[in-house]
């Protein structure tokens, strides 16, 4: 068992309330930064922590801090990220659901790092009954003195409110966010300028993911050097994996970085294997938009090493023969899955999800639907497989938000891998519509 | 005046929780409580946002009409056509799919007797699917109102929701209460 930074007290019973997240030891970070360290040194502690945005980019948080904009008499505003839409991820939504308080603590302590006096926590629409938790926990925080004028006597003001969506992938983007939070359709904005300069009503602004700000505390606690021990090289400390697809033991799994993705698949720690003693065929690693791999490409690297569960490791080979950590949605896939009915799926998200601005995006986006759509249900064309690889090229890069790119990877990396499985549904549409008729023949070369 | 009997009216606890989130938000920028203001106003309203609830929430915002209607047609949340007692918001995406979420999609549309976007004859239950719901090691699931049902992966299961549905009133929101 790994060390537990986010979990240890996730399942104590009535640590959604104040008192128990107290006892627990909840809150101290609170007290040390406010009452013992300038914000300055807070943001030093993340530095030298290595910490790094568990939304799905995994950009180093200290730096991201460090370049927030202070002009004199303009507020900063602290942002999280709670929008949790990216297929596969849902960490953030148990993790609030089971310990509010330990989210609220990381927003205050890196509000006071950051000088934001205001801070915002949006969550996605259909998450309603988590707001509701997180109201009721922000309350007890402000009857506490945790939140409000003068907190725990600092002399530091914090004000703490959570803000729903509407229901829109996009709005995860954090520009769309900004955008949704202002009471506008999510149309994500043109960068420059960055949020850390104009953000949320125009002043500077950092929005963080729910883990990220939620890992705030332990550092504070227990110093930056303590937790860039944990984990492996440039991927440090301890991440939150949620696991879901043909396993035994789907979940949410806190892990240090740096455990083997087989030990991953099959410890009973963690997935307990593949479900109904089936065999692994595939998995996307990071969440929906990063490249798929089949089994063989999953448990070790084209150099024939063990593949880890990090950030480097899982992108070792680029998108040749790699993925991505993503945010840590790990998607399992048996033998009896069908790759192009779910690239077809994944097509249909991203054009359903496609805010519309761009045309790469918005006209590629329904296209690769289109055709997947026809090769699932038995009328693709030979030539549709290049088309796919094409539409996917002319989207990557020439958007304004990265949703473009994560609709492209998801399909060119599955031609990449399982190509033979789209011709087999092409040139056999009788047997590949029939139910549930999977391609076998790429599998027995993949299985390791 | 017909206007006047068209208008839509809030509850004075609906108008207090859309003022509610008003005063989180700096001056002049009351117009970041609209994503909330129609939440309210579609558990205000059966389940589904009329334009006179838009209007209505133009009127408390001190905003135009438009930025209403712009926004509300943006999020998949908000139903701008009247919705049966309970609709059903059942995921569809990828990770559900590997658990079953097709078949049961498929199984909800032969039992009530509807297609996708539709409600059942006896105005009980909408069908909406719906993209990822944050719950994929659950799945197959589905959304109503504010409560997430999980793990309906076999049709034992969800026979057992839908008689459990069938005889269960609308869920009142927190600040209804
Ligand atoms: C289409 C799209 C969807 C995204 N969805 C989320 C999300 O649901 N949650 C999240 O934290 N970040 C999401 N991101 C990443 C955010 O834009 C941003 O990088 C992140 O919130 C920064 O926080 P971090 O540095 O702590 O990861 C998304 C990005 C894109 C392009
Ligand atoms: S890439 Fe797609 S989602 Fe992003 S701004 Fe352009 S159209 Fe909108
Ligand atoms: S795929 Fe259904 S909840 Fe995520």
């Amino acid at each position: 068992m790994g060390i537990k930074i986010l979990t240890e007290h996730i399942n104590v019973p009535g640590i959604e309330t104040l008192e128990v997240y107290r006892k627990h030891g909840g809150y101290r970070s609170v007290e040390k930064a406010l009452k013992t360290m300038t914000p300055d040194e807070v943001v030093e502690e993340v530095k030298t922590s290595g910490l790094r945005g568990r939304g799905g980019a995994g950009f180093p948080a200290g730096m991201k801090w460090s370049f927030l904009a202070k002009p004199e008499g303009i507020p900063r505003y602290l942002v999280c990220n709670a929008d949790e839409s990216e297929p596969g991820t849902f960490k953030d939504r148990v993790f609030m659901e089971k310990n509010p308080h330990a989210l609220i603590e990381g927003m205050i302590t890196s509000s006071y790092a950051l000088g934001a006096n205001t801070s915002y926590i949006y969550i996605r629409g259909e998450l309603l009954f988590i707001l509701r938790i997180l109201e009721k926990a922000i309350a007890e925080a402000y009857a506490a003195g945790l939140l409000g004028k003068n907190i725990l006597g600092s002399g530091y003001d914090l004000d703490l409110h959570v803000a729903p969506g509407g229901g829109a992938y996009i709005c995860g983007e954090e520009t769309a966010l900004l955008e949704s939070l202002e009471g506008k359709r999510g149309n994500p904005r043109n960068k420059p300028p960055f949020p850390a300069v104009k953000g949320l009503f125009q002043s500077p602004t950092v929005v963080n993911n729910v883990e990220t700000i939620a890992s705030v505390p332990w550092i504070v606690n227990n110093t930056g050097a303590e937790y860039a021990k944990i984990g492996v090289g440039r991927s440090t400390g301890t991440k939150l994996i949620s696991a879901s697809g043909n396993i035994n033991r789907p979940g949410v799994y806190e892990i240090e970085l740096g455990v083997p993705v087989e030990e991953f698949i099959y410890s009973d720690e963690y997935c307990g294997g593949i479900w109904k003693g089936k065999q692994l065929k595939a998995v996307v690693p990071g969440g929906s938009s990063v490249p798929i791999l089949p089994a063989n490409l999953i448990l070790k690297t084209a150099a024939g090493e063990d593949r880890l569960m990090t950030y480097e490791s899982l992108s070792d080979g680029g998108f040749v023969s790699g993925s991505m950590l993503g945010s840590g949605a790990f998607i399992v896939f048996d033998e009896d899955q069908c790759i192009v009915r779910n690239t077809w799926n994944y097509a249909r998200f991203y054009h359903h999800e496609s805010c519309g601005q761009c045309s790469p995006c918005r006209e590629g986006t329904g296209w690769m639907e289109r055709v997947l759509h026809r090769i699932e249900y038995g009328h693709g064309h030979q030539q549709d497989i290049d088309l796919l690889v094409s539409v996917a090229k002319q989207i990557e890069g020439n958007t304004i938000c990265p949703l473009g790119d994560a609709a492209a990877w998801p399909v060119a990396s599955a031609i990449r891998h399982f190509r033979e499985e789209f011709e087999w549904h092409i040139k056999h549409p009788q047997e590949a519509t029939a139910p549930g008729a999977v391609y076998r023949g790429q599998l027995a070369a993949a299985t390791v | 005046m017909a206007e006047t009997i068209n208008a839509f009216q809030f509850s004075n606890k609906a108008l207090a929780e859309i003022q509610r989130y008003i005063s989180h938000y700096p001056e002049g920028r009351q117009k970041s409580a609209l994503l909330p203001a129609l939440h309210v106003a579609q558990a205000e309203n059966n389940g589904w946002v009329s334009p006179e609830a838009m209007d209505a929430i133009a009127e408390i915002l001190n905003i135009q009409p438009i930025e209403v209607y712009e926004v509300a047609t943006f999020y998949t949340m908000f139903n701008l056509q009247p919705v049966g007692k309970h609709v059903l918001e059942v995921c569809r995406t990828g990770p559900c799919c590997l658990r079953g979420a097709d078949q049961m999609i498929d199984l909800i549309k032969q039992k009530l007797n509807i297609e996708e976007g539709e409600t059942t004859a006896d105005g009980m239950f909408t069908l909406k699917p719906v993209e990822c719901l944050a719950s994929c090691g659950t799945g197959p699931m589905l959304q109503v109102r504010e409560t997430y049902y999980e793990n309906l992966d076999s049709e034992e299961a969800l026979d057992r929701f839908l008689e459990m549905m069938r005889n269960k009133e609308v869920e009142t929101p927190e600040w209804k209460k």
